[in-house]
């Protein structure tokens, strides 16, 4: 049982940060970004080839990071300057990724054993679910989510909330909308590649399909932290509506690593996990459209 | 303060069924004028407003503000220039942004946004000073997200948000039609306090010939895309409410 839980939080961790990353396009920017099911594999393939031939696993996840910079904001071209609607550019940037990742990794899969591996370095001998590894993780998921509070209310950041929930406004402060967007997915897909890095180094391989699905598991996350931190009134009397996204972001990971272990340990495939994600996000949306106000439609959109 | 000369729109230009949208529209707008448009729904009114915002290309003609020609530029390049309140009180702020937030947005026009804080000490203090001068309350709700305001608060803010920085052209797009008839007085009177104290050169359209009346130094009539009325205050006088709607209904049967 300790051990569920302490797995749990440990990933709950490491998809936190693409749980984040998916917060800022699908809430705050209001942009659906499928792109996430590609570079989130790209995180992980990048971060595999250049860990494989040897260079520093942490040199490795910064370049993940600049990898999803720059795949996120394709889709942001794709959408704001070539005029493709949101949905099909993160298709497109989704499909093209496939073949990309295929390429970068030169197979489908690629095993990280007996090479120095960030979490490797961090867990010493021992095998998955150490404690140093819990507490490396749940450092570097707060440290983001602290950081992304920081910038949020920057005037970029600010700028950026803006543009999600009404882009007129923005417009007519005299900011291109269009940058804000592009710098906006790219930022998202940053943190969705710096996860997929870690996910990969944390389960010992990269893996093709590892991506699939993972805007929905993103969404899932976003939407069950968001039910939890929406209805506990002190964090909702306390926190700021931007702090409370952050948060919602980082419990709704954890609470939905830990429901999928449950339905593992209850005897469930992991085939069928992505039925019991698809049932889960529309169970969430099911319960949050009987008390629809004005208030609640707006913040969550759906 | 603003020029336009021969402007032109059409709107479905190669199809059997273009929309002369404008035609040939000139206007001069001296500093500091208050000047009052109206005419039925289609005559224009909306898409005189867009093209000097510059919300979409103009087909014709040349636009300049404060003598910078702005023809061709889009609508965010040409934002330090223009302020704008439209007739929807959800169209000109972000519901799910603080009041402080919204404004300091508003006093970040013109600028680059950086990474310094939005809402700096300074600058809260600069928005609860503007708010301030409304008399509705709204500086001591600072933190309150604009979503729990009421339609009139939320054009008094955006308002507020479209001249906290003062504007060269200020447009106002029937931005007191949604409202009650209390609210919009209330709304109005902030609009001639904020419009004479900066002077500031406006264009408002309305559909209420009372306040077209009372309201500005100058009233001009468009039908089917062209200015069909051009009377300035002491012309306005003369002429009763009553030959006022005969030549609305003039210009409709055109």
């Amino acid at each position: 049982m300790l051990d569920t839980l302490n797995i749990s939080l440990t990933q709950g961790c490491a998809y936190g940060v693409m749980v984040l990353g998916v917060l800022v396009s699908f809430r705050l920017l209001d942009f659906p970004d499928l792109s996430v099911d590609g570079t989130f594999v790209l995180g992980a393939s990048v971060t595999a080839v250049l860990i494989g031939s040897g260079v520093n696993p942490f040199l490795g996840l910064i370049l993940a990071i600049l990898c999803g910079f720059a795949a996120g904001c394709l889709t942001g071209v794709l959408n704001t300057k070539l005029g493709v609607s949101k949905l099909l550019s993160g298709i497109l940037v989704m499909t093209m990724l496939y073949s990309i990742n295929l390429r970068v990794m030169g197979r489908p899969n690629m095993p990280l054993l007996n090479v120095p591996t960030v979490t490797g370095l961090i867990e010493g001998d021992r095998w998955l679910g150490g404690f140093e590894l819990l507490v490396f993780f749940a450092g570097l998921a707060v440290a983001i989510k602290l950081l992304l509070d920081w910038f949020l209310v920057t005037e970029w950041g600010t700028v950026l909330r803006a543009v999600g929930d009404n882009e007129q406004v923005v417009k007519s402060i005299g900011v291109d909308t269009d940058l804000v967007k592009i710098v906006g997915l790219g930022l998202a897909n940053s943190l969705v590649a710096l996860s997929g890095s870690l996910v990969a180094q944390y389960q010992g391989f990269a893996d093709i399909g590892m991506g699939m699905g993972m805007i929905v598991v993103g969404i899932a996350s976003v939407l069950v932290g968001e039910s939890i931190t929406e209805a506990l009134s002190f964090i909702k009397k306390h926190i700021a509506l931007s702090r409370r996204r952050t948060l919602a972001a980082v419990i709704g990971a954890f609470v939905y690593q830990l429901i999928i272990a449950s339905c593992l340990r209850l005897g469930l495939a992991p085939t069928d996990l992505k039925l019991a994600t698809g049932i889960m996000v529309v169970a969430v949306l099911l319960l949050r459209s009987r008390k629809r106000s004005e208030l609640a439609s707006k913040i969550f959109r759906y | 303060m603003l020029e336009l000369k021969q402007i032109t729109k059409v709107f479905n230009k190669d199809t059997p069924n273009p929309i002369h949208a404008l035609r040939n529209v000139s206007l001069n707008l001296g500093q500091g004028e208050f000047v009052v448009l109206i005419g039925n729904n289609g005559a224009g009114k909306s898409t005189l407003l867009n093209a000097v915002a510059g919300v979409f290309e103009i087909d014709g003609g040349q636009i300049l503000i404060d003598g910078r020609d702005v023809t061709g530029l889009p609508e965010f390049k040409r934002a330090d220039l223009v302020g704008r309140v439209f007739q929807d009180p959800k169209e000109g702020v972000a519901v799910t942004l603080s009041l402080e937030e919204n404004v300091s947005l508003g006093l970040l026009k013109g600028r680059c946004p950086g990474l310094g804080k939005c809402v700096s000490r300074s600058r809260r203090r600069q928005v609860a000073n503007v708010l301030g001068g409304f008399g509705l309350g709204l500086e001591s709700r600072l933190s309150d997200m604009a979503l729990v305001l009421s339609g009139g608060q939320r054009q008094c803010l955006a308002l507020c948000m479209a001249t906290a920085i003062v504007p060269k052209i200020l447009l106002l797009d029937e931005h007191d039609e949604s409202l009650d008839p209390k609210t919009a007085n209330l709304v109005m009177g902030l609009t001639e306090q904020i419009v004479r104290s900066h002077r500031i050169t406006t264009i408002m359209v309305t559909h209420n010939l009372e306040r077209a009346m009372h309201y500005g130094d100058r009233l001009l009539m468009m039908v089917a895309g062209e200015i069909v009325l051009d009377l300035r205050a002491d012309e306005r006088k003369k002429v009763g409410h009553s030959e006022l709607l005969s030549f609305f209904e003039e210009g409709t049967k055109k």
